[in-house]
């Protein structure tokens, strides 16, 4: 903290010139460990020191020591280098669940806010009916359904976490459809598609964005949980959720096995949640100073 | 190109004039309410102002030659066209063909009139993408070319600037733009101004003026500020409660014979009347006026 603040400024200074020193805000914070997770998973072949999948048996669950950082697991696979690449899957399954859920959850929550009547009563109690499924044992029954796999868990995960965007959306949508500049855009003969994408959608954006970081946690320990039962990435592949479950196996003698990849998970959802309120924080004029 | 020499000609051809013929606007239900009553007026190329107290139904009357009244409201007429176009039957599609491209119309208030997402530029082309079949770089011509012709400075820089960058004025001359882009024949303007302070109505009022006569349009000015209809506008309707009262020619209100005419006019604080009492408005009267006149028909 010291080196933030610079050498005492005098009186006159302080008046005259208000030089932004970089404030420690939640929201920096956040974007730091994001970013620092994206690169664990971008550069993990160079990050890591060993490769993640080399069984070395005669090393098995190694404590912490200086040649392995965080020790080895029970196939003697080095554990730091795991972790690194464990941030591969799950932050490609988060992204894909995004990709798959903010345009679902904007469309569904746009349209029904736009056109009202029967179709909104209709596709809210939908979106009702959706929300209020357990999100992982729904997503459990899919991926049964349709097979293990990071699409599919993605697909599974994505099927539960659209609604709190479409309500969101159709909440801002009412909010916005007697304003003015809707009024203004229809008397210049813009309706329908054009004016539910080009004039709705831009204002309903960027609490969206915000809504995606703050569930991002969530999702981080969905998926996680659905590695840990064994339904997410298949094993070899190094992922998070199922590294616990591995580790859970000898967690009396072996702490670190099952601690490492628990307190890569921490980390991750610790750091989108950071970033979801700090970027909420920001967003809303009412938490401004 | 092709669908500017058509609109030309189609200018041309007809003498364009909008009328309404017993314009009623209704909030239906077992017992319908009359917000509008069988209002009859012709607007050619000419200034019409449409004025009256707040509640008298001039923003409805303008709405509904829009086709854009509010939710449980519903229009009828006998007649009600625009040039050869009858608007009774149009459906929202060809509304929709309607709106921006003959007529248009400026709100109240800059400020909430502008989607403050959407850059400025991006807002004023929107109805040239929407009605024409111009080509990029051609809209973007024509947007500075208006953005020019309602008097803003730099329009290059001005079409990356977002509304809350601009001022009141500003934000109505880009309202201006936006309704004008493709030459309607008629603007409605919803009191263009009184969301303004007095030097910027002048130059608005006047800016309006100028675009019409330059355009050959015709303009519906709704407003409450008698002094200001009296210079901008020909003609003069005058409502009061859903009925159009009076109707006579704009330098003729100060010998207005009407009386709820008369006293709106009269009622205006000046010089003048420094220290005395403002006339009211005498409502018995103009109830009794309007049981007597032979406009209100039975209900249908």
């Amino acid at each position: 903290m010291t080196q933030l603040i610079p050498d005492q400024p005098t009186q006159a200074d302080a008046a005259t010139s208000w030089r932004p020193t970089a404030r420690i805000t939640t929201l920096s914070i956040g974007t730091v460990l994001v970013i620092i997770l994206i690169a664990c998973a971008l550069l993990a072949p160079l990050l890591a020191p060993f490769d993640p999948n080399i069984q070395q048996i005669q090393f098995r669950l190694l404590p912490p020591s200086a040649e392995h950082w965080l020790g080895t697991d029970g196939f003697g696979r080095d554990l730091l280098s795991r972790v690194i690449y464990g941030a591969r899957p799950t932050l490609l399954l988060v992204s894909l669940i995004l990709i798959l859920t903010i345009p679902i959850g904007l469309l569904v929550g746009i349209s029904a806010g736009y056109i009202g009547g029967w179709y909104e009563r209709v596709i809210m109690r939908v979106t009702d009916v959706v929300l209020s499924l357990p999100s992982l044992v729904i997503a459990l029954a899919l991926v049964s359904i349709l097979g293990t796999g990071l699409m599919n868990g993605a697909l599974a995960l994505a099927f539960t976490s659209w609604p709190p965007f479409a309500r969101q959306a159709r909440a801002e949508t009412l909010a916005l459809r007697r304003s003015d500049y809707l009024a203004a855009a229809r008397m210049q003969g813009i309706g329908g598609l054009r004016l539910m994408f080009g004039h709705i959608l831009p204002l309903c954006l960027p609490s969206a964005v915000v809504r995606a970081a703050l569930s991002l946690g969530g999702i981080i320990l969905a998926s996680a949980g659905l590695g840990f039962l064994g339904m997410g990435v298949q094993p070899p592949t190094a992922e998070w959720g199922s590294m616990v479950a591995e580790g859970s196996k000898v967690i009396f003698d072996q702490w670190w096995v099952a601690a490492a990849p628990g307190g890569a998970i921490l980390f991750a959802s610790l750091a989108f949640n950071l970033l979801g309120d700090g970027l909420r924080d920001k967003m809303d004029p009412r938490h401004g100073k | 190109m092709a669908n500017d020499f058509e609109k030309n000609q189609q200018k041309t051809l007809h003498n364009d004039v909008l009328v309404a013929k017993d314009l009623t606007v209704y909030l239906p239900g077992p017992r319908p309410v009359e917000l509008v009553k069988s209002l009859s007026f012709r607007v050619g190329k000419e200034r019409v102002a449409l004025v009256g107290e707040s509640g008298s139904g001039k923003s409805l009357t303008a709405r509904a030659l829009m086709g854009l009244l509010p939710h449980p409201c519903e229009v009828r007429a006998s007649q009600l066209t625009l040039g050869d176009q009858d608007l009774l039957t149009l459906r929202e599609r060809q509304w929709n063909q309607l709106r921006g491209n003959r007529v248009s119309m400026v709100m109240q208030d800059p400020k909430h009139a502008l989607n403050p997402a959407q850059p400025i530029g991006w807002q004023v082309e929107e109805p040239l993408r929407l009605h024409t079949r111009l080509g990029r770089k051609e809209r973007q011509e024509k947007v500075l070319e208006m953005l020019n012709a309602v008097g803003l400075p730099d329009p290059q820089r001005l079409c990356k600037q977002y509304p809350h960058q601009l001022s009141g004025g500003m934000g109505q001359r880009v309202m201006l733009a936006i309704a004008l882009i493709n030459d309607p024949q008629w603007l409605i303007a919803d009191e263009p101004t009184s969301a303004l302070d007095f030097d910027m109505r002048e130059q608005v009022l006047d800016l309006i003026e100028r675009l019409v006569e330059q355009r050959n349009m015709g303009l519906i000015l709704i407003s409450h500020d008698l002094q200001q209809v009296s210079q901008f506008c020909e003609r003069v309707l005058v409502m009061y409660k859903g009925d159009l009262l009076d109707e006579l020619p704009a330098d003729q209100l100060a010998y207005a014979t009407h009386p709820y005419t008369q006293t709106l006019w009269s009622c205006r604080p000046s010089k003048l009347t420094h220290g005395e009492r403002l006339p009211v408005l005498d409502r018995a009267l103009l109830e009794s006026l309007k049981h007597a006149s032979p406009q209100q028909e039975p209900q249908p």
